[in-house]
C-alpha cells in the first residue's frame, strides 16, 4: 500500500491535520473510562493490518512534512541531538536497527543493500540515496544516530546500561512534551524521571527499571502515553517555552475543539544487541478534539476520562487552564451510552 | 513473559581445546544469521539430558560482530549435574540443540579508563569476546589468567599471540599465582576490575579489592553455579493451590518446569533478578544462594531467588 504524503506545518499557520482515513487508526490511549495510572507495558509485537502497531516503526501520511520541521529544529538548535562519545557503537545499533526495519516493512519506500560493510539506503520519499561503510561514521554526512533519525518519524534516545542503571547518554529529541535533552543527558532512569508525580511513590520506576535491565534481544516492549498540546505543534520543548506556553491562553470555548490535541506517544524500547543499550522510540501522533469525536466512542469516552484524572496529573500534563472548557465542548458527544473495553474504535 | 526467545541450532565444530574442556561452534539450524551480542555475554543451552530438562548458561567466546556462528566452551565437571557431561557425551556435529538470544549480565564498563581482567580456568570464557570488543574500541586493558598447567588452561597460545604483553598467563603447577595485591594496587583512577573463575577465586579477589580501597562501582564479576543440590522439600503454589516436590538435585524453578509452572526466569544463576518470587509462607530455614537479593531482603525472609535457592527441609509457599 503507497503511502501519500501531506505537505503540512506544524508551526505558523498550523495546517496539519489528519485524513479521515488515518483518524480511525489514530492510538487512543484510554483503555477504560476511568484513568488509572499504570506502566501498560506490553510486548511490542505485530499488531493489526494498517493499524500503529502493526510494524515496530510506523510511518504514516504525516512522514515528509514531520521530517521537514525535525530539519528546521535542529537548524536552529544543534543541541537537540546529542550523543556522548562511549555511544558510537549504540548509534550504529540504531541506524541499523531502524534501516533493517523500514526496508522490510516499507519495501516501496526504504531500500537497503548490505555487502559486508558496503551499505547503500535508499530513501524514496525523501530523496536520499546514501552509499556508505557501516561501522565507519566518516563515510555519512553526519553521526549514524542524527543520519537515520532525520528520516525517522518520532523521537530517539539512547540509554547506555551500566552500575544496574539506564542513562540516557544519546538521543535526538525534536518533538518533544516539555522535556529537554539537553538537559537530561547523562542522567540515569530515576533522575530523568524525577518530576513524574504520584509514581515514585508507588514503586513505579524500581519496577520498571529492573524489568528494562533485563530487556532481551529481540523482544521489544511498547507502552502508550499522552498529554495534550494546543495547536499542532511537534516543537513544544523546554527551549522554545516562550514560543508555546502562551499558546494555552488562546483557547476558547469557540475554538477549543480545533485547537486542543490529544497527543499520544507510542514509546517503544528496545535492546540494542552491539552495545547492550536500550533504544527508546518515541512516535508522536496528534489529533484535535473535534476530530477526535468524530469516533463516537472517543467521544463519549475522553470526558469521562478528563473527568476523572488526579489534580496532580492535571497540573503535571497542564491541563488546568482550559480542562473546563475542553469537558464543556466534549459534553454533547457522551450520551452516558456503555463503551465497549480496549482503545480501538467500535 | 517467562523465558527467553528460543532458536534452534546445528553443532558444526566440536573441538578439545583443553583437559577436560571442549569448544563448541554453534550454527542456526536454517543457516540464518544469528544475532550480534556485546562483550560479556552468554546463551543459555537447552539440554534434554535423558527424563530432565536443563537449560546451562555458557560465554559466548567469538567476535561479537560475527552473524554466522556462536562459539561455547564447555568443561566437563566432575559433580556435574548432567549439563556439562551431557554437552561432552552426547553432543557432536550435527547435534541439534535450542539456545535462547545473548543476555548480557557482564559488560565492561564503557567508561572505565582501563580494564583489568582476572580470569580462573574455565572462567577465561567472557573474556574472550570481551577482550575482542575492548580490542576492537581501542581500549586498555590487561588479562591476568590463571591455569592449573598449560594443558588445563584453555586458548593460552591465541591469546598470547592475539594481544601480546596485553596477556600475562599463571601455571599453578609452576607455582605461579595471579599478584592480585600488586595488580590492584598499582591501577590508575577510573580503572574497573572483572572476574570470573571459581569461587573461592571470585570471594578473594573481591576482598582484595576491597581491602585495596576500590569502588564497589568499579569491581565486576560473574559466575555460573548450578544450583547447590540438597534434600527433597515441597513447594505450594498460593494462587492455583499446587503443591510441587522438589528433588534433592533440582532447583525449585526446574521442579515447577516438570509439573508445567511457569515462572519468570532469565539468567538461571542467580544473578538478573528476573524469577525474584515473595514468600507467602515458610516453615524451613532458605538458603539463599543467588547473587541478587540484599542482605536485609534475605534476612526478611519473604523474597526467593527460585533458579538458584532453596529451603533445608520442609515446605514453602510461593506467591505464584
Amino acid at each position: 500500500m503507497g503511502l501519500t504524503f501531506r505537505n503540512e506545518t506544524f508551526r505558523d499557520d498550523f495546517t496539519y491535520t489528519n485524513s479521515p482515513s488515518n483518524i480511525r487508526r489514530f492510538p487512543f490511549p484510554f483503555v477504560e473510562d476511568q484513568y488509572r495510572y499504570s506502566v501498560n507495558i506490553e510486548p511490542h509485537t505485530p499488531g493489526p493490518k494498517g493499524s500503529p502497531f502493526e510494524y515496530h516503526f510506523d510511518v504514516d501520511e504525516h512522514y515528509v512534512s514531520e521530517m521537514r520541521d525535525r530539519a528546521m529544529v535542529l537548524a536552529a538548535d544543534p543541541l537537540r541531538c546529542q550523543a556522548l562519545p562511549h555511544m558510537m557503537t549504540a548509534q550504529w545499533d540504531m541506524l541499523e536497527l531502524l534501516m533493517t526495519s523500514l526496508a522490510r516493512d516499507y519495501p516501496e519506500h526504504f531500500t537497503l543493500h548490505r555487502d559486508g560493510s558496503a551499505w547503500h539506503w535508499i530513501n524514496r520519499p525523501l530523496g536520499i540515496d546514501q552509499k556508505f561503510t557501516f561501522l565507519d561514521a566518516s563515510t555519512l554526512p553526519y553521526q549514524p544516530m542524527e543520519f537515520i533519525g532525520r528520516q525517522v518519524q518520532g523521537d530517539f534516545s539512547i540509554q547506555d546500561q551500566r552500575d544496574n542503571q539506564l542513562w540516557m547518554d544519546a538521543g535526538i529529541i525534536t518533538s518533544q512534551a516539555d522535556w529537554s535533552l539537553d538537559f537530561d543527558v547523562g542522567m540515569n532512569f530515576f533522575e530523568w524521571h524525577g518530576p513524574v508525580p504520584l509514581a515514585h511513590e508507588a514503586g513505579v520506576f524500581e519496577r520498571a527499571l529492573k524489568f528494562l535491565l533485563n530487556l532481551q534481544i529481540g523482544k521489544p516492549v511498547r507502552r502508550l502515553n499522552w498529554t495534550m498540546t494546543i495547536n499542532p505543534r511537534l516543537d513544544t520543548s523546554p527551549e522554545n517555552y516562550h514560543k508555546w506556553a502562551s499558546d494555552r491562553m488562546t483557547v476558547t470555548p469557540e475554538n477549543v475543539g480545533k485547537k486542543v490535541h490529544l497527543r499520544v506517544e507510542m514509546q517503544g524500547l528496545f535492546r540494542l544487541p552491539r552495545s547492550n543499550a536500550i533504544l527508546f522510540s518515541i512516535r508522536g501522533y496528534l489529533m484535535s478534539f473535534e476530530q477526535i469525536v468524530t469516533v463516537p466512542k472517543w467521544g463519549r469516552r475522553l470526558p469521562r476520562v478528563l473527568a476523572s484524572l488526579p489534580p496532580e496529573l492535571v497540573e503535571y500534563k497542564s491541563l488546568g487552564r482550559y480542562r473546563d472548557m475542553a469537558l464543556a465542548y466534549l459534553a454533547p458527544y457522551d450520551d452516558g451510552a456503555p463503551t465497549s473495553p480496549g482503545g480501538g474504535p467500535d | 513473559m517467562s523465558g527467553n526467545l528460543l532458536r534452534r541450532v546445528r553443532v558444526a565444530e566440536v573441538e578439545r581445546v583443553a583437559n577436560r574442556i571442549k569448544r563448541f561452534r554453534l550454527v542456526d539450524a536454517d543457516n540464518a544469521p544469528l544475532s550480534e551480542f556485546s562483550g560479556g555475554s552468554h546463551i543459555s543451552v537447552v539440554m534434554h539430558a535423558g527424563d530432565r530438562l536443563l537449560r546451562n548458561p555458557y560465554s559466548l567466546m567469538g567476535a561479537p560482530s560475527d552473524t554466522s556462528s556462536y562459539q561455547i566452551s564447555v568443561l566437563n565437571v566432575e559433580d556435574s549435574r548432567g549439563g556439562s557431561k551431557f554437552m561432552h557425551e552426547n553432543v557432536s556435529v550435527g547435534t541439534e540443540l535450542e539456545i535462547g538470544q545473548p543476555l548480557n549480565l557482564f559488560p565492561p564498563a564503557k567508561l572505565a579508563k582501563k580494564h583489568v581482567l582476572v580470569a580462573g580456568g574455565i572462567g577465561i570464557t567472557p573474556f574472550m569476546s570481551m577482550m575482542n570488543e575492548l580490542d576492537g574500541l581501542h581500549s586498555d586493558f590487561e588479562l591476568h589468567y590463571g591455569v592449573r598447567s598449560l594443558e588445563d588452561g584453555a586458548y593460552c597460545k591465541y591469546l598470547q599471540s592475539r594481544y601480546g604483553s596485553r596477556v600475562n598467563i599463571y601455571r599453578q603447577d609452576q607455582g605461579q599465582l595471579i599478584p592480585l595485591e600488586r595488580i590492584l594496587g598499582d591501577q590508575r583512577l577510573g580503572t574497573h576490575m572483572y572476574v570470573c573463575g571459581p569461587k573461592p577465586m571470585i570471594d578473594w579477589s573481591l576482598q582484595t579489592a576491597k581491602l585495596l580501597g576500590w569502588p564497589d562501582e568499579n569491581v565486576h564479576s560473574e559466575q555460573f553455579s548450578a544450583p547447590p543440590p540438597g534434600k527433597q522439600f515441597l513447594v505450594k503454589l498460593a494462587r492455583s493451590g499446587r503443591e510441587v516436590i522438589v528433588r534433592g538435585h533440582q532447583s525449585i524453578l526446574e521442579a515447577l518446569e516438570e509439573n508445567g509452572v511457569d515462572a519468570p526466569f532469565l539468567c538461571r544463576g542467580g544473578a538478573c533478578g528476573q524469577c525474584e518470587t515473595q514468600v507467602v509462607a515458610c516453615d524451613g530455614f532458605i538458603e539463599h544462594n543467588d547473587h541478587f537479593l540484599t542482605e536485609p531482603e534475605r534476612v526478611s525472609g519473604k523474597k526467593i531467588m527460585i533458579c538458584m535457592s532453596r529451603i533445608q527441609t520442609g515446605s514453602i509457599t510461593l506467591d505464584l
